[in-house]
Order: structure tokens, then sequence, then C-alpha cells
């Protein structure tokens, strides 16, 4: 079974919300859809859900024509950013609720209920108000409700950006056991987030969109180490790969006029001409001999330290493996690591990845 | 600091009790007194500054043919007349109400807003504009000196009330509430009757409660619309007034048409702290 999307477009105004958009998802895996904030992830689990309907384009599920089915009978599941649940029913009224509407039997309720709470851990708190319940818990209500229908569709737009990063970083790694076992039940799981890092972390297959727009669909291992584009490279790192135009010419890599290297061996089969080169974060050091820039920004991220430079024109991040505090305008020095360098043409496509 | 600010939040909340209170006592006190202890001198405790009867109360009660006014009749239609057209008002207005805030209507230039505001601007317009029209409307319906012609009218006069508080709580509510409703099962009505009106139920109470006021204190339309065979209290309260001004028995029909309302705002304040009014609602 898989669920498959055919040149999907929606432009309710000037822009496109979703523009021209095909994919296919296969049931019984995961699929991450990594994009910036009004990108159109919302908008398309939405469209998959039935609350929006698309300008163009078809969305078929098991040889059936999915957009002429209401909501209201699809059979998906939604988990939203926002905590969402029924504040006039207690915890296990709210589980039951999409089954008491599909009319099952009273007994089979009680025990699907039981099985989704225990699955994130609720047990104990059915006849508690939603009202009582902390933000994660709250989630966990949703959360329950969602496993509990048993759907062949699971939405999850941003479940986990409103809690608090200790709760976070527990209820993702229960989220990671529970898609293993909804892998089981061969449904599809669909997980909007704005955090690389996340992505990765959950390790299924992204999707990368931006502007409405597919940019790249692949394993995450794939998207990380070969962006299809700058825009890509940007998007799935976190904090965004270093971007800057550059000069190929004479075996030398020109930045700006005090930034240059001479061009590495695996870049040497490149024609002279105008690129991007693209440097992530983490492969920016420290280094006496290297090139002087000057501090604009330094944020302490847990054991890490981001460092805004500048240098004349060119801006990157580094990120520095040691929790230090730098001043502004204080001059640091840097290099890069020069076997992890990207080249991406002018327009954006990939030239050229370490992991060629 | 923290105490000097106490003290000040308790000076001024007992200053501004005793500001409410005040004449509610002095009523209570003035309709227990007679022509001569009302205008013999400023007087507060009965039995040892003035001689307390029940004489202002009795008038109340008593039929016109003994010189009394007898509200009962007039106090039960009014009852019957404002929650009649507030139950309706709060009803129809929930429905509007919700159609506005979460369906686009579009006619030309006129948008949701322009709708909700035509409802609103009901209100604006001074009541005077309306009463020629309403009593050339209802003369035409038969329904002049009627409970049917006064909740007719009453129903124009809360709905916009019930309309604008109601668009404003459910613009507070998430849509996503409906959303998740409609992906769990329900088509969009069950989505209003099972999910969204169980919510809404203080914000529905907060409208009923100012139909009930709005509704209750009306004396224009009352007075208008009515002259012999129904007649309302607030109309019928002016009638004690003759060319001695009954001080007390106008204190005692205060008091006894304020009453409902205080027991209404008693309820609805109740359980409104009990149900977490937007809260619930996060």
């Amino acid at each position: 079974m898989s669920l498959l999307l055919n040149k999907i477009s929606f432009k309710p105004t000037e822009e496109y919300h979703l523009n021209d958009i095909s994919l296919k998802f296969d049931s019984g895996k995961m699929y991450t859809i990594l994009g910036r904030t009004l990108s159109g992830k919302t908008t398309l689990l939405k469209t998959i859900a039935g609350l929006q309907t698309p300008d163009s384009g078809s969305i078929n599920f098991d040889d059936t024509d999915f957009l002429s089915i209401p909501v209201w009978k699809r059979n998906v599941a939604m988990v939203y950013q926002q905590f969402i649940n029924y504040p006039h029913l207690n915890v296990r009224d709210n589980i039951a609720f999409p089954l008491k509407q599909r009319k099952m039997d009273e007994n089979l309720i009680e025990s699907e209920v039981k099985e989704a709470m225990e699955k994130v851990g609720l047990i104990g708190f059915e006849s508690r108000k939603i009202q009582e319940l902390s933000g994660g818990q709250q989630q966990r209500v949703a959360l329950a409700r969602s496993l509990a229908k048993k759907a062949k569709i699971l939405l999850l737009d941003e479940p986990l950006v409103n809690l608090d990063y200790k709760l976070r970083e527990g209820l993702r790694e229960e989220f990671k056991k529970l898609f293993n076992v909804s892998d089981e039940s061969n449904s599809i799981l669909i997980y909007a987030s704005t955090d690389p890092l996340e992505a990765m972390q959950l390790n299924g297959n992204i999707i990368v969109i931006d502007e409405g727009k597919i940019l790249q669909s692949g394993t995450a291992k794939d998207v990380f180490e070969n962006p299809a584009t700058a825009k890509v490279a940007e998007i799935t790192n976190d904090p965004a790969m270093n971007i800057n135009k550059c000069l190929i010419q004479d075996n030398s890599l020109i930045m700006n006029d005090s930034v240059q290297i001479q061009i590495p061996d695996q870049l040497k089969s490149i024609p002279n001409g105008k690129y991007l080169v693209g440097i992530r974060a983490t492969d920016i050091y420290l280094d006496d001999q290297g090139f002087a820039f000057d501090v604009e920004i330094s944020e302490i991220s847990g054991s890490e330290t981001f460092l805004h430079l500048r240098n004349n024109n060119l801006k990157c991040v580094a990120t520095i493996e040691e929790v230090k505090t730098y001043n502004t305008n204080e001059v640091v020095k840097i290099n890069f690591d020069k076997s992890k360098i990207y080249l991406f043409e002018e327009s954006g496509e990939l030239q050229h990845s370490p992991y060629q | 600091m923290p105490r000097l600010y106490t003290f000040l939040k308790y000076f001024f909340v007992v200053l501004w009790a005793c500001f409410v209170i005040a004449p509610f006592l002095w009523a209570i006190s003035t309709s227990f007194k007679d022509f001569n202890s009302v205008t013999g001198g400023a007087t507060y405790i009965p039995w040892l500054q003035f001689e307390p009867t029940l004489d202002g109360w009795s008038v109340l009660f008593k039929p016109g043919s003994q010189g009394g006014i007898n509200i009962i009749g007039p106090y039960f239609n009014s009852i019957f007349v404002t929650l009649t057209a507030s139950l309706i008002s709060i009803v129809l207005g929930t429905l509007a109400a919700y159609a506005l805030s979460r369906y686009t209507f579009k006619a030309g230039i006129v948008k949701n807003n322009d709708i909700t505001f035509f409802f609103i601007s009901q209100r604006i317009m001074p009541p005077v504009v309306l009463s020629i029209p309403f009593f050339i409307f209802l003369s035409s319906l038969g329904l002049l000196d009627s409970l049917a012609g006064l909740i007719l009218v009453y129903i124009v006069l809360l709905m916009p009330i019930a309309v604008w508080i109601m668009v404003d709580f459910f613009n507070r509510v998430p849509r996503e509430i409906d959303e998740t409703a409609l992906i769990d099962g329900c088509n969009p009505f069950q989505a209003f009757f099972k999910v969204v009106l169980p919510n809404s139920v203080p914000g529905m109470l907060v409208a009923g409660l100012f139909c009930i006021i709005f509704g209750w204190i009306d004396f224009f339309f009352a007075f208008i619309l009515t002259f012999t065979k129904v007649q309302l209290l607030p109309v019928k309260i002016v009638a004690l007034n003759s060319s001695i001004t009954p001080w007390w028995s106008l204190s005692a029909a205060a008091l006894v048409s304020v009453a409902p309302l205080i027991i209404v705002a008693f309820i609805v304040e109740r359980y409104l702290s009990k149900g977490n009014l937007s809260g619930a609602l996060k």
C-alpha cells in the first residue's frame, strides 16, 4: 500500500503554499518532512489529512482517489504542534473519542485505549482532566489518541517543538520506539520538523521542502552527505552550512582577498570559474596559523560554542567544541577541514561533495 | 513595599464595596419607612431611629382597586420575555458566531468582518431610531401589546450581544480542535455539537448573562410596544409615581426588580470561576 501525491499545487494567494509536489509514501515506513517555518510542511500534512483541498493534482491511497473522500472518512491521525485535545473530556475519553466515533465495541475500545495509554506511559491518568496535565502529558494524550486509532496514515506536525528541552529529548527517544512498533501495523508515518538534528535522529526518509517545493528526498544519510542544492545544505544543517561565493582560479580557491587556499586534491578536476563553497560549522576549528576573523556574536549551546564570524564580506558560523566566552569584535584565527569542502554551482546545484 | 501594596489594594476594594453596597442598604432601609420617616431627616437604623412599616412593600402586591400596582403579573411577564428572548438569542447567536468565526463568507465587498459589524451595529443605533419602525412592524403583524411581539423585538436587541461575545469566544478557540474532531471521524455537524459546543458553555453563559441583563432592564421598548394587556416590570414600576414620590415603595420595587439579576450573576460567576473560561482551551 502506498500514498501517492501527484503534482499537488495550492496557491491561495499570490504565493504558492504547495508547488507541484509529487511524492510516494510506502506503508511501514517513516518520512520526515524537513523545512523552515512557513515552508509548507503543515499545509502538506493538512492536504494529506483532507483539511485543505489543493488547487490541482491528485492524491491516491491504495488505488482510491483520496481527494473525493472527506476528512472524517479518510482514517488518518494527526498530532499538532500545539497540544490539541478535547478539554471537556478526561484522558480516557479523549483517547476513546475517535473509536467511539467509529462505533467500535465498548470492550474493544477499553482494551485499545489501555494499550495506547501503556505505549505513551499515561497509565494512572485515566480520569484526569486535560487541564490538570503538564504540556508533555497533554501531548502524550494527543499521541495516544492518534495511536489508538490505528490509522493507516499518521501525521505528526512538529509534535515536540512546544515542549521543554528535557521532555523533548525524552519523548523523541520514545517516539523512535513507538515508530518501530507502528511499523508492524504497516502505517505510513509522516513527521514534519524544522530541526535538522531531529530529522537525522529519527533516521527515516527525509523530504526537504522550501517555499512549497520539494528540494530533495532521500535517506537521512544521503541528504546529509549529498545535499542536492546549497539551499538543502542550509536547511539540513544546524547551524546552517556556511555557503559563500568563491572563485576557482589557477589552482586556488578564493573566497575573498584574504581567505584563499590551495585547491585540495579532490577538487583539482573542477574547471575554473565562480562557485558557491559550502563548509559545515563543525568543520571549522581554531588554528593559530589560520585566517583572522572578527567575532560578531558568540553563543554557548550546551557543550559547544557557536561563533558568528566575519572577514570583510565573508561570513560564517563555526562550532567550537568548548565552552568559552568571546567578546564581540575579538579576532580569532580559524581554519577549516579542506577535505570536507562542498562546492555548488552558482545556481545552487551540487558540484562536489566530499562523500562522492 | 508589598505590604503597602496589599494595604492599598484592600483599602480601595473596601472603598469600592462600600460605594456599591451603600445604595442597597439605603434602599432597604427606605423601603421600610413611611412618609414621615423619609422626610424627617437622614435615618438609617430601624426601631432605633424610625419605626419600620411594611406599607411600601404591600403596595407592590395590592391590586389597583386598593391603591396598589400588583407587580406579580408583570414580574412573570418580564421573566418569561427576558428568558425566552435570551435563550433564542444565544442559540441563534452561537450558531451565527461559529459560522462567522470558522467559515469565510464573501459577497462582493461584503466579508465576514462586515457581517459581524452589521450585527454589532444594531446596538450602535440609538433605540429611539428603532421605535417607530418596530411599532409599525408589530402592529402590521398584530403583535402589539403581546408577549410574542416583545420577544421578537428583544431577540433583535439581544442577538447582536450574543453574536459579538461568541464570535470573540470562538476566535480564541483554536481551529485545530475542530480539525482534530474532523480527523477523528466527526462530520462538521458532529464536530460542532460533540466538541465545540461542550467547550463553549462558559462563553454562552457570559453571553446569556449580558442578554438577560439587557433584556431585563429595558424600559423603552416595553413602554412603547405595550399598553394594558401585557405589561413588563419596569413599566409597571413607573406607575407608582404620583404627585408625592413614594420613595418607600419605589425602593421596594427597585430591590424586587434587581433581585433576579443578582441571583443570575451569582450563579454565572460561580460557574465561570469553576469552569476556567478560556484556560480550558489553551
